[in-house]
Protein backbone atom coordinates (compact mmCIF):
# COMPACT_ATOMS: atom_id res chain seq x y z
CA UNK A 1 0.00 0.00 0.00
CA UNK A 2 1.47 3.36 -0.99
CA UNK A 3 1.48 5.95 1.77
CA UNK A 4 0.79 9.07 -0.21
CA UNK A 5 -1.21 10.40 2.73
CA UNK A 6 1.99 10.70 4.71
CA UNK A 7 3.03 14.33 4.45
CA UNK A 8 6.71 13.40 4.75
CA UNK A 9 6.45 11.72 1.39
CA UNK A 10 5.92 15.10 -0.20
CA UNK A 11 9.68 15.37 0.16
CA UNK A 12 12.50 13.16 -0.97
CA UNK A 13 16.12 14.15 -0.62
CA UNK A 14 17.57 17.53 -1.64
CA UNK A 15 21.29 18.19 -1.44
CA UNK A 16 23.01 21.46 -2.36
CA UNK A 17 26.76 22.00 -2.37
CA UNK A 18 27.37 19.42 0.35
CA UNK A 19 30.97 19.29 1.53
CA UNK A 20 32.74 17.21 4.14
CA UNK A 21 36.42 17.75 4.84
CA UNK A 22 38.73 15.69 7.00
CA UNK A 23 41.68 17.97 7.67
CA UNK A 24 43.02 18.74 4.17
CA UNK A 25 41.02 16.08 2.38
CA UNK A 26 37.62 16.94 0.89
CA UNK A 27 35.96 13.53 1.06
CA UNK A 28 32.77 15.03 -0.38
CA UNK A 29 33.40 18.05 -2.51
CA UNK A 30 30.26 20.08 -3.18
CA UNK A 31 27.68 17.62 -4.41
CA UNK A 32 24.12 18.38 -5.52
CA UNK A 33 21.46 15.69 -5.55
CA UNK A 34 17.70 15.78 -6.00
CA UNK A 35 15.68 12.64 -5.35
CA UNK A 36 11.93 12.48 -5.71
CA UNK A 37 9.82 10.61 -3.16
CA UNK A 38 9.50 6.91 -3.94
CA UNK A 39 12.55 6.91 -6.20
CA UNK A 40 15.48 4.52 -5.89
CA UNK A 41 18.66 6.53 -6.28
CA UNK A 42 21.80 4.53 -7.01
CA UNK A 43 24.97 6.20 -5.76
CA UNK A 44 27.78 4.55 -7.63
CA UNK A 45 31.49 4.84 -7.12
CA UNK A 46 34.65 3.03 -6.10
CA UNK A 47 35.84 2.61 -2.50
CA UNK A 48 36.90 5.94 -1.03
CA UNK A 49 34.91 7.98 -3.55
CA UNK A 50 32.77 9.61 -0.83
CA UNK A 51 29.67 7.41 -0.88
CA UNK A 52 29.63 6.43 2.79
CA UNK A 53 30.60 9.93 3.93
CA UNK A 54 27.59 11.26 2.03
CA UNK A 55 25.33 8.67 3.66
CA UNK A 56 26.68 9.54 7.10
CA UNK A 57 25.89 13.22 6.49
CA UNK A 58 22.41 12.54 5.14
CA UNK A 59 21.61 10.23 8.07
CA UNK A 60 22.77 12.95 10.54
CA UNK A 61 25.69 10.87 11.85
CA UNK A 62 28.25 13.34 10.52
CA UNK A 63 27.85 17.12 10.36
CA UNK A 64 28.59 18.57 6.91
CA UNK A 65 31.48 21.04 6.58
CA UNK A 66 29.45 23.15 4.14
CA UNK A 67 26.31 23.07 2.04
CA UNK A 68 22.86 21.93 3.02
CA UNK A 69 20.69 18.86 2.75
CA UNK A 70 17.10 18.01 3.52
CA UNK A 71 15.81 14.48 3.96
CA UNK A 72 12.06 13.82 4.09
CA UNK A 73 11.61 17.57 4.29
CA UNK A 74 13.87 18.10 7.31
CA UNK A 75 17.22 19.86 7.40
CA UNK A 76 19.92 17.38 8.40
CA UNK A 77 21.77 19.98 10.48
CA UNK A 78 18.87 21.71 12.21
CA UNK A 79 16.34 18.89 12.53
CA UNK A 80 18.54 15.87 13.20
CA UNK A 81 16.04 14.11 15.46
CA UNK A 82 13.21 14.54 12.94
CA UNK A 83 15.40 13.23 10.13
CA UNK A 84 16.31 10.18 12.19
CA UNK A 85 12.64 9.52 12.94
CA UNK A 86 11.84 9.60 9.22
CA UNK A 87 14.68 7.43 7.94
CA UNK A 88 15.85 3.86 8.17
CA UNK A 89 19.47 3.00 7.49
CA UNK A 90 21.47 -0.13 6.88
CA UNK A 91 25.03 1.10 6.98
CA UNK A 92 28.07 -0.53 5.45
CA UNK A 93 28.92 -2.65 8.49
CA UNK A 94 26.16 -4.99 9.55
CA UNK A 95 26.41 -3.63 13.06
CA UNK A 96 24.88 -6.50 14.99
CA UNK A 97 25.57 -7.88 18.44
CA UNK A 98 26.77 -11.48 18.09
CA UNK A 99 25.38 -12.35 21.53
CA UNK A 100 21.79 -11.26 20.81
CA UNK A 101 19.25 -13.02 18.63
CA UNK A 102 17.65 -11.46 15.57
CA UNK A 103 14.38 -11.06 17.45
CA UNK A 104 16.16 -9.36 20.38
CA UNK A 105 17.75 -6.88 17.97
CA UNK A 106 14.37 -6.05 16.49
CA UNK A 107 12.80 -5.75 19.95
CA UNK A 108 15.51 -3.34 21.11
CA UNK A 109 15.30 -1.24 17.95
CA UNK A 110 11.49 -1.12 18.05
CA UNK A 111 11.43 -0.24 21.74
CA UNK A 112 13.93 2.59 21.28
CA UNK A 113 11.59 3.95 18.59
CA UNK A 114 8.76 3.81 21.14
CA UNK A 115 6.97 0.82 19.60
CA UNK A 116 5.62 -1.46 22.31
CA UNK A 117 3.30 -4.30 23.22
CA UNK A 118 1.32 -6.30 20.68
CA UNK A 119 2.12 -3.89 17.86
CA UNK A 120 5.84 -4.51 18.39
CA UNK A 121 5.41 -8.27 18.42
CA UNK A 122 3.23 -8.22 15.30
CA UNK A 123 5.71 -5.94 13.52
CA UNK A 124 8.70 -8.10 14.44
CA UNK A 125 6.96 -11.28 13.27
CA UNK A 126 5.96 -9.60 10.00
CA UNK A 127 9.45 -8.23 9.31
CA UNK A 128 11.17 -11.52 10.15
CA UNK A 129 8.80 -13.20 7.71
CA UNK A 130 9.37 -10.58 5.05
CA UNK A 131 13.15 -11.02 5.12
CA UNK A 132 12.92 -14.81 5.42
CA UNK A 133 14.25 -15.11 8.96
CA UNK A 134 11.21 -16.43 10.82
CA UNK A 135 12.82 -19.74 11.72
CA UNK A 136 16.17 -18.09 12.54
CA UNK A 137 14.72 -15.23 14.56
CA UNK A 138 15.60 -16.71 17.94
CA UNK A 139 19.12 -17.76 16.97
CA UNK A 140 22.15 -15.75 18.08
CA UNK A 141 23.65 -13.53 15.39
CA UNK A 142 26.99 -15.33 15.58
CA UNK A 143 25.27 -18.28 13.88
CA UNK A 144 23.98 -16.14 10.98
CA UNK A 145 25.49 -16.15 7.50
CA UNK A 146 26.48 -12.88 5.81
CA UNK A 147 23.25 -12.88 3.81
CA UNK A 148 21.12 -13.42 6.92
CA UNK A 149 22.86 -10.53 8.67
CA UNK A 150 22.18 -8.23 5.71
CA UNK A 151 18.52 -9.23 5.67
CA UNK A 152 18.19 -8.63 9.41
CA UNK A 153 19.92 -5.28 8.91
CA UNK A 154 17.23 -4.38 6.37
CA UNK A 155 14.48 -5.48 8.76
CA UNK A 156 16.00 -3.32 11.51
CA UNK A 157 16.06 -0.33 9.18
CA UNK A 158 12.35 -0.84 8.47
CA UNK A 159 11.14 -1.39 12.03
CA UNK A 160 9.69 2.12 12.48
CA UNK A 161 8.13 2.31 9.02
CA UNK A 162 10.49 4.96 7.58
CA UNK A 163 9.64 7.03 4.53
CA UNK A 164 13.29 7.12 3.39
CA UNK A 165 15.75 4.27 3.40
CA UNK A 166 19.54 4.52 3.21
CA UNK A 167 21.32 1.36 2.15
CA UNK A 168 25.10 1.60 2.15
CA UNK A 169 26.48 -1.17 -0.06
CA UNK A 170 23.79 -3.59 1.12
CA UNK A 171 24.80 -6.52 -1.05
CA UNK A 172 28.58 -6.44 -0.66
CA UNK A 173 29.77 -9.97 0.05
CA UNK A 174 26.42 -11.61 -0.64
CA UNK A 175 25.93 -14.68 -2.81
CA UNK A 176 23.91 -14.12 -6.01
CA UNK A 177 20.74 -15.65 -4.54
CA UNK A 178 20.78 -13.43 -1.45
CA UNK A 179 21.60 -10.43 -3.62
CA UNK A 180 18.63 -11.04 -5.89
CA UNK A 181 16.31 -11.52 -2.90
CA UNK A 182 17.44 -8.22 -1.41
CA UNK A 183 17.00 -6.41 -4.74
CA UNK A 184 13.45 -7.75 -4.96
CA UNK A 185 12.64 -6.52 -1.45
CA UNK A 186 14.14 -3.06 -2.05
CA UNK A 187 12.30 -2.79 -5.36
CA UNK A 188 9.05 -3.80 -3.67
CA UNK A 189 9.51 -1.20 -0.92
CA UNK A 190 9.86 1.60 -3.45
CA UNK A 191 7.20 0.32 -5.82
CA UNK A 192 4.52 -0.82 -3.36
CA UNK A 193 5.16 1.32 -0.30
CA UNK A 194 6.54 4.49 -1.87
CA UNK A 195 9.74 4.42 0.18
CA UNK A 196 12.50 6.70 -1.11
CA UNK A 197 15.70 4.64 -1.34
CA UNK A 198 19.24 6.01 -1.36
CA UNK A 199 21.44 3.08 -2.31
CA UNK A 200 25.21 3.16 -2.51
CA UNK A 201 26.91 0.42 -4.41
CA UNK A 202 30.08 -0.61 -6.16
CA UNK A 203 28.12 -2.97 -8.37
CA UNK A 204 27.10 -1.61 -11.74
CA UNK A 205 24.53 -4.32 -12.22
CA UNK A 206 22.88 -3.42 -8.93
CA UNK A 207 22.48 0.22 -9.93
CA UNK A 208 21.33 -0.79 -13.40
CA UNK A 209 18.68 -3.21 -12.15
CA UNK A 210 17.38 -1.26 -9.17
CA UNK A 211 17.90 2.45 -9.59
CA UNK A 212 15.49 4.91 -11.17
CA UNK A 213 18.31 7.44 -11.21
CA UNK A 214 22.03 7.02 -10.80
CA UNK A 215 24.71 9.38 -9.56
CA UNK A 216 28.34 8.50 -10.17
CA UNK A 217 30.74 9.88 -7.58
CA UNK A 218 34.49 9.94 -7.94
CA UNK A 219 36.99 11.72 -5.69
CA UNK A 220 34.10 13.37 -3.82
CA UNK A 221 32.43 14.86 -6.89
CA UNK A 222 29.44 13.72 -8.88
CA UNK A 223 30.72 13.16 -12.39
CA UNK A 224 27.47 11.97 -13.98
CA UNK A 225 23.83 11.77 -13.07
CA UNK A 226 20.62 10.61 -14.73
CA UNK A 227 18.58 7.50 -15.41
CA UNK A 228 20.70 4.48 -16.36
CA UNK A 229 19.29 4.69 -19.91
CA UNK A 230 20.09 8.42 -20.19
CA UNK A 231 23.63 7.90 -18.97
CA UNK A 232 24.26 5.06 -21.37
CA UNK A 233 22.72 6.96 -24.27
CA UNK A 234 24.83 9.97 -23.39
CA UNK A 235 28.11 8.18 -23.86
CA UNK A 236 27.46 6.09 -26.93
CA UNK A 237 25.64 3.62 -29.03
CA UNK A 238 25.54 -0.14 -29.24
CA UNK A 239 28.51 -1.98 -30.69
CA UNK A 240 28.21 -4.98 -33.01
CA UNK A 241 31.12 -7.37 -33.26
CA UNK A 242 31.28 -10.11 -35.93
CA UNK A 243 33.71 -13.03 -36.13
CA UNK A 244 33.79 -14.31 -39.78
CA UNK A 245 33.61 -18.07 -40.26
CA UNK A 246 36.35 -17.78 -42.91
CA UNK A 247 39.22 -15.53 -41.78
CA UNK A 248 39.80 -14.56 -45.41
CA UNK A 249 36.42 -12.77 -45.39
CA UNK A 250 37.63 -10.18 -42.87
CA UNK A 251 38.28 -7.50 -45.53
CA UNK A 252 34.81 -7.96 -47.03
CA UNK A 253 33.30 -7.95 -43.54
CA UNK A 254 35.02 -4.67 -42.73
CA UNK A 255 33.68 -3.06 -45.89
CA UNK A 256 30.19 -4.31 -45.15
CA UNK A 257 30.09 -3.28 -41.50
CA UNK A 258 31.58 0.14 -42.16
CA UNK A 259 28.26 1.04 -43.84
CA UNK A 260 26.60 0.81 -40.40
CA UNK A 261 29.04 2.74 -38.23
CA UNK A 262 32.62 3.58 -37.33
CA UNK A 263 35.18 0.93 -36.48
CA UNK A 264 35.85 0.27 -32.84
CA UNK A 265 38.10 -2.04 -30.82
CA UNK A 266 37.45 -5.76 -31.32
CA UNK A 267 38.91 -9.10 -30.28
CA UNK A 268 41.57 -10.67 -32.53
CA UNK A 269 39.91 -12.17 -35.61
CA UNK A 270 36.77 -10.09 -35.16
CA UNK A 271 35.62 -6.76 -36.59
CA UNK A 272 33.43 -4.33 -34.66
CA UNK A 273 31.61 -1.08 -35.35
CA UNK A 274 29.68 1.30 -33.15
CA UNK A 275 26.25 1.40 -34.77
CA UNK A 276 25.11 4.79 -36.07
CA UNK A 277 21.43 3.90 -35.67
CA UNK A 278 19.67 2.15 -32.85
CA UNK A 279 18.10 -1.16 -33.82
CA UNK A 280 20.35 -1.65 -36.85
CA UNK A 281 21.29 -5.24 -35.96
CA UNK A 282 18.66 -6.85 -38.25
CA UNK A 283 19.99 -4.76 -41.16
CA UNK A 284 23.53 -5.95 -40.39
CA UNK A 285 22.41 -9.58 -40.39
CA UNK A 286 20.47 -9.10 -43.68
CA UNK A 287 23.55 -7.50 -45.31
CA UNK A 288 25.77 -10.39 -44.15
CA UNK A 289 23.29 -12.83 -45.66
CA UNK A 290 22.91 -10.92 -48.95
CA UNK A 291 26.68 -10.66 -49.45
CA UNK A 292 27.21 -14.23 -48.33
CA UNK A 293 29.59 -13.43 -45.50
CA UNK A 294 29.12 -16.29 -43.05
CA UNK A 295 29.53 -15.32 -39.42
CA UNK A 296 30.83 -17.68 -36.75
CA UNK A 297 29.73 -15.29 -34.02
CA UNK A 298 27.76 -12.03 -33.79
CA UNK A 299 27.77 -10.04 -30.56
CA UNK A 300 25.73 -6.95 -29.79
CA UNK A 301 27.16 -4.94 -26.90
CA UNK A 302 24.94 -2.30 -25.34
CA UNK A 303 26.71 0.48 -23.40
CA UNK A 304 26.90 -0.29 -19.66
CA UNK A 305 27.29 1.91 -16.62
CA UNK A 306 30.89 0.75 -16.58
CA UNK A 307 31.27 2.37 -20.00
CA UNK A 308 29.71 5.50 -18.53
CA UNK A 309 32.16 5.42 -15.62
CA UNK A 310 35.04 4.87 -18.03
CA UNK A 311 33.90 7.75 -20.23
CA UNK A 312 33.48 10.13 -17.27
CA UNK A 313 36.57 9.24 -15.25
CA UNK A 314 38.91 7.59 -17.73
CA UNK A 315 38.99 4.49 -15.53
CA UNK A 316 37.05 1.27 -15.16
CA UNK A 317 35.00 1.07 -11.96
CA UNK A 318 36.27 -2.37 -10.94
CA UNK A 319 39.67 -1.96 -9.32
CA UNK A 320 39.65 1.82 -9.54
CA UNK A 321 39.60 2.14 -5.76
CA UNK A 322 43.30 1.45 -5.73
CA UNK A 323 44.13 4.50 -7.79
CA UNK B 1 8.39 5.09 33.29
CA UNK B 2 9.50 8.21 31.41
CA UNK B 3 11.29 8.05 28.06
CA UNK B 4 14.84 8.41 29.38
CA UNK B 5 14.34 5.86 32.16
CA UNK B 6 12.86 3.41 29.68
CA UNK B 7 15.78 3.93 27.27
CA UNK B 8 18.27 3.37 30.12
CA UNK B 9 16.42 0.16 31.00
CA UNK B 10 16.49 -1.05 27.37
CA UNK B 11 20.20 -0.37 26.84
CA UNK B 12 21.06 -1.77 30.28
CA UNK B 13 19.06 -4.93 29.65
CA UNK B 14 20.96 -5.53 26.44
CA UNK B 15 24.23 -4.87 28.26
CA UNK B 16 23.37 -7.34 31.03
CA UNK B 17 22.20 -10.00 28.56
CA UNK B 18 25.35 -9.81 26.47
CA UNK B 19 27.58 -9.84 29.54
CA UNK B 20 25.97 -12.94 31.02
CA UNK B 21 26.04 -14.73 27.66
CA UNK B 22 29.84 -14.55 27.71
CA UNK B 23 31.03 -16.81 30.55
CA UNK B 24 34.61 -15.86 29.77
CA UNK B 25 33.70 -12.29 30.70
CA UNK B 26 31.89 -12.84 34.02
CA UNK B 27 33.57 -15.90 35.52
CA UNK B 28 37.00 -14.31 36.19
CA UNK B 29 35.54 -11.25 38.01
CA UNK B 30 33.53 -13.61 40.18
CA UNK B 31 36.26 -16.08 41.03
CA UNK B 32 39.51 -14.11 41.04
CA UNK B 33 38.64 -11.77 43.95
CA UNK B 34 37.41 -14.80 45.93
CA UNK B 35 40.69 -16.61 45.34
CA UNK B 36 42.67 -13.54 46.40
CA UNK B 37 40.45 -13.19 49.45
CA UNK B 38 41.12 -16.82 50.43
CA UNK B 39 44.88 -16.48 49.94
CA UNK B 40 45.26 -13.12 51.68
CA UNK B 41 42.95 -13.82 54.60
CA UNK B 42 45.08 -16.85 55.45
CA UNK B 43 48.51 -15.55 54.44
CA UNK B 44 48.17 -12.17 56.16
CA UNK B 45 46.22 -13.37 59.21
CA UNK B 46 49.20 -12.54 61.44
CA UNK B 47 48.60 -8.83 60.74
CA UNK B 48 45.64 -8.95 63.15
CA UNK B 49 48.16 -9.33 66.02
CA UNK B 50 49.61 -5.88 65.26
CA UNK B 51 48.85 -3.45 68.08
CA UNK B 52 45.96 -1.25 67.02
CA UNK B 53 44.68 -3.58 64.28
CA UNK B 54 40.92 -2.93 64.30
CA UNK B 55 39.65 -6.54 64.19
CA UNK B 56 40.65 -10.10 65.04
CA UNK B 57 39.42 -11.38 61.66
CA UNK B 58 41.58 -10.56 58.65
CA UNK B 59 38.81 -11.95 56.41
CA UNK B 60 36.40 -9.34 57.77
CA UNK B 61 39.07 -6.69 57.22
CA UNK B 62 39.86 -7.85 53.69
CA UNK B 63 36.32 -8.59 52.44
CA UNK B 64 35.66 -5.02 51.18
CA UNK B 65 38.71 -5.24 48.95
CA UNK B 66 36.93 -7.93 46.92
CA UNK B 67 34.11 -5.48 46.24
CA UNK B 68 36.61 -2.91 44.97
CA UNK B 69 38.37 -5.43 42.81
CA UNK B 70 35.04 -6.58 41.39
CA UNK B 71 34.14 -2.98 40.58
CA UNK B 72 37.36 -2.58 38.61
CA UNK B 73 36.68 -5.72 36.61
CA UNK B 74 33.16 -4.44 35.93
CA UNK B 75 34.54 -1.12 34.69
CA UNK B 76 36.70 -2.96 32.20
CA UNK B 77 33.72 -4.93 30.93
CA UNK B 78 31.62 -1.80 30.44
CA UNK B 79 34.46 -0.12 28.56
CA UNK B 80 35.40 -3.06 26.38
CA UNK B 81 31.74 -3.64 25.46
CA UNK B 82 31.32 -0.03 24.40
CA UNK B 83 34.61 -0.10 22.47
CA UNK B 84 33.31 -3.14 20.62
CA UNK B 85 30.07 -1.30 19.83
CA UNK B 86 32.09 1.57 18.40
CA UNK B 87 34.25 -0.78 16.38
CA UNK B 88 31.35 -2.77 14.92
CA UNK B 89 29.18 0.27 14.22
CA UNK B 90 26.53 -0.75 16.78
CA UNK B 91 26.90 2.67 18.38
CA UNK B 92 25.89 4.22 15.04
CA UNK B 93 22.87 1.94 14.98
CA UNK B 94 21.85 3.24 18.39
CA UNK B 95 22.66 6.81 17.33
CA UNK B 96 20.10 6.51 14.54
CA UNK B 97 17.32 5.82 17.05
CA UNK B 98 15.78 8.49 19.31
CA UNK B 99 18.01 7.30 22.18
CA UNK B 100 19.28 10.09 24.44
CA UNK B 101 22.97 10.48 25.22
CA UNK B 102 22.36 10.15 28.95
CA UNK B 103 20.38 6.95 28.43
CA UNK B 104 23.13 5.55 26.26
CA UNK B 105 25.81 6.14 28.89
CA UNK B 106 23.84 5.02 31.92
CA UNK B 107 22.46 2.04 30.02
CA UNK B 108 25.92 0.98 28.91
CA UNK B 109 27.08 0.72 32.53
CA UNK B 110 24.07 -1.52 33.14
CA UNK B 111 26.10 -4.62 32.37
CA UNK B 112 28.71 -3.52 34.88
CA UNK B 113 26.08 -2.83 37.50
CA UNK B 114 24.36 -6.15 36.81
CA UNK B 115 27.62 -8.01 37.15
CA UNK B 116 28.54 -5.87 40.15
CA UNK B 117 25.30 -6.85 41.86
CA UNK B 118 25.91 -10.57 41.31
CA UNK B 119 29.54 -10.19 42.45
CA UNK B 120 28.59 -8.28 45.57
CA UNK B 121 25.96 -10.79 46.64
CA UNK B 122 28.41 -13.64 46.03
CA UNK B 123 31.27 -12.02 47.98
CA UNK B 124 28.90 -11.17 50.78
CA UNK B 125 27.49 -14.70 50.91
CA UNK B 126 30.94 -16.28 50.88
CA UNK B 127 32.07 -13.87 53.60
CA UNK B 128 29.07 -14.69 55.79
CA UNK B 129 29.53 -18.43 55.27
CA UNK B 130 33.21 -18.03 56.19
CA UNK B 131 32.21 -16.46 59.48
CA UNK B 132 32.29 -12.71 58.84
CA UNK B 133 29.76 -10.87 60.99
CA UNK B 134 28.62 -7.35 60.15
CA UNK B 135 28.86 -5.08 63.18
CA UNK B 136 26.34 -2.81 61.42
CA UNK B 137 23.98 -5.78 60.92
CA UNK B 138 21.76 -6.48 57.93
CA UNK B 139 21.14 -2.76 57.17
CA UNK B 140 24.92 -2.32 57.00
CA UNK B 141 25.22 -5.20 54.56
CA UNK B 142 22.56 -3.54 52.42
CA UNK B 143 24.39 -0.18 52.52
CA UNK B 144 27.59 -2.00 51.58
CA UNK B 145 25.89 -3.45 48.50
CA UNK B 146 24.59 -0.02 47.51
CA UNK B 147 28.03 1.55 47.89
CA UNK B 148 29.64 -1.31 45.96
CA UNK B 149 27.22 -0.75 43.07
CA UNK B 150 27.88 3.00 43.10
CA UNK B 151 31.62 2.29 42.97
CA UNK B 152 31.01 -0.03 39.99
CA UNK B 153 29.10 2.79 38.24
CA UNK B 154 31.92 5.26 38.96
CA UNK B 155 34.66 3.03 37.61
CA UNK B 156 32.31 1.90 34.81
CA UNK B 157 32.10 5.57 33.79
CA UNK B 158 35.89 5.66 33.52
CA UNK B 159 35.73 2.57 31.31
CA UNK B 160 33.16 4.28 29.06
CA UNK B 161 35.29 7.41 28.85
CA UNK B 162 38.34 5.42 27.78
CA UNK B 163 36.26 3.46 25.26
CA UNK B 164 34.84 6.63 23.73
CA UNK B 165 38.25 8.29 23.74
CA UNK B 166 40.18 5.43 22.15
CA UNK B 167 37.46 3.46 20.33
CA UNK B 168 39.33 0.26 21.08
CA UNK B 169 39.20 -2.52 23.63
CA UNK B 170 42.97 -2.37 23.93
CA UNK B 171 42.73 1.30 24.87
CA UNK B 172 40.29 0.46 27.65
CA UNK B 173 42.44 -2.37 28.94
CA UNK B 174 45.45 -0.07 29.05
CA UNK B 175 43.82 1.80 31.95
CA UNK B 176 43.85 -1.31 34.14
CA UNK B 177 47.44 -1.05 35.36
CA UNK B 178 46.70 2.48 36.57
CA UNK B 179 43.49 1.46 38.32
CA UNK B 180 45.13 -1.55 39.94
CA UNK B 181 48.00 0.68 41.00
CA UNK B 182 45.43 2.87 42.77
CA UNK B 183 43.97 -0.20 44.38
CA UNK B 184 47.28 -1.57 45.66
CA UNK B 185 48.58 1.81 46.83
CA UNK B 186 45.58 2.13 49.16
CA UNK B 187 44.73 0.90 52.64
CA UNK B 188 43.63 -2.45 51.24
CA UNK B 189 46.03 -4.57 53.32
CA UNK B 190 46.53 -2.44 56.41
CA UNK B 191 44.80 0.45 58.16
CA UNK B 192 46.58 3.67 57.17
CA UNK B 193 47.70 4.35 60.73
CA UNK B 194 49.59 1.06 60.77
CA UNK B 195 51.47 1.65 57.50
CA UNK B 196 54.98 2.45 58.67
CA UNK B 197 56.54 3.47 55.33
CA UNK B 198 55.90 7.19 55.12
CA UNK B 199 55.58 7.67 51.38
CA UNK B 200 53.24 4.68 51.10
CA UNK B 201 51.06 6.00 53.92
CA UNK B 202 50.99 9.46 52.26
CA UNK B 203 50.00 8.05 48.91
CA UNK B 204 47.33 5.87 50.54
CA UNK B 205 46.02 8.96 52.34
CA UNK B 206 45.83 10.90 49.06
CA UNK B 207 44.23 7.98 47.24
CA UNK B 208 40.40 8.20 47.08
CA UNK B 209 40.22 4.42 46.74
CA UNK B 210 41.39 4.15 50.37
CA UNK B 211 38.29 6.00 51.52
CA UNK B 212 35.99 3.82 49.44
CA UNK B 213 37.53 0.68 50.94
CA UNK B 214 37.44 2.17 54.45
CA UNK B 215 33.75 3.04 54.11
CA UNK B 216 32.93 -0.51 53.03
CA UNK B 217 35.18 -1.89 55.77
CA UNK B 218 33.69 0.28 58.47
CA UNK B 219 30.31 -1.35 57.97
CA UNK B 220 31.82 -4.77 58.58
CA UNK B 221 34.17 -4.16 61.48
CA UNK B 222 33.12 -0.87 63.12
CA UNK B 223 29.40 -0.38 62.74
CA UNK B 224 28.01 2.98 61.65
CA UNK B 225 31.04 5.29 61.24
CA UNK B 226 29.55 8.48 59.86
CA UNK B 227 32.88 10.03 58.85
CA UNK B 228 34.07 6.92 57.00
CA UNK B 229 30.73 6.58 55.23
CA UNK B 230 30.59 10.26 54.31
CA UNK B 231 34.09 10.13 52.83
CA UNK B 232 33.40 6.84 51.03
CA UNK B 233 30.10 7.94 49.56
CA UNK B 234 31.47 11.42 48.85
CA UNK B 235 34.47 10.19 46.86
CA UNK B 236 32.30 7.62 45.08
CA UNK B 237 29.70 10.19 44.05
CA UNK B 238 32.50 12.51 42.95
CA UNK B 239 33.97 9.69 40.87
CA UNK B 240 30.57 9.04 39.27
CA UNK B 241 30.15 12.74 38.54
CA UNK B 242 33.61 13.19 37.04
CA UNK B 243 33.70 9.94 35.06
CA UNK B 244 30.21 10.41 33.65
CA UNK B 245 30.96 14.03 32.76
CA UNK B 246 34.12 12.97 30.95
CA UNK B 247 32.24 10.16 29.19
CA UNK B 248 29.35 12.48 28.22
CA UNK B 249 31.80 15.01 26.77
CA UNK B 250 33.60 12.31 24.83
CA UNK B 251 30.31 10.85 23.61
CA UNK B 252 29.49 14.19 21.96
CA UNK B 253 32.80 14.00 20.09
CA UNK B 254 32.44 10.34 19.16
CA UNK B 255 28.74 10.45 18.30
CA UNK B 256 28.63 13.76 16.44
CA UNK B 257 25.05 13.34 15.25
CA UNK B 258 23.32 16.59 14.41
Amino acid sequence: MRRESNSLLQNGIEVEGLVRSFKDIRAVDGIDISIEPGQIYGFLGPNGAGKSTTVHMLTTLLPPSAGRATVAGYDVQRDGAKVRAAIGAALQDTALDPFLSGREHLRLQASLHGIRGDRRKELIDRLLGRVGLTSAGDRKIRTYSGGMKRRLDLALALIHDPSTLFLDEPTTGLDPQSRTALWEEVGRLARDEGVTVFLTTQYLEEADVLADRVGIIDHGRIVAEGTPAQLKAEIGKATVEVVPENPDDRERLAGLLSRFGGETAARPGAYAVQLDAAGALPDVIRALDQEDVRAAEINLHQPTLDDVFLAKTGRKLEGSEDE
Amino acid sequence: MNVTARQIFLIARRSVIRTFRQPGVWIPPLTFPLMLMAVNSNGLRAATHLPGFPTRSFLAFFLPFSFMQGALFASGIAGVDLARDIDTGFLNRLALTPVRDSALLLGQVGGAVGLGAVQSVLYLTVGLIAGVRFVSGAPGAFVMLVLALLIAIGFGGLGLWMALRTGSGEGVQSQFPLLFFLLFISSMNLPRNLIEVGWFRDLATLNPVSYMIEALRSLVIEGWNAQALALGFGFTLALIGISMWLAARQLKVRMART
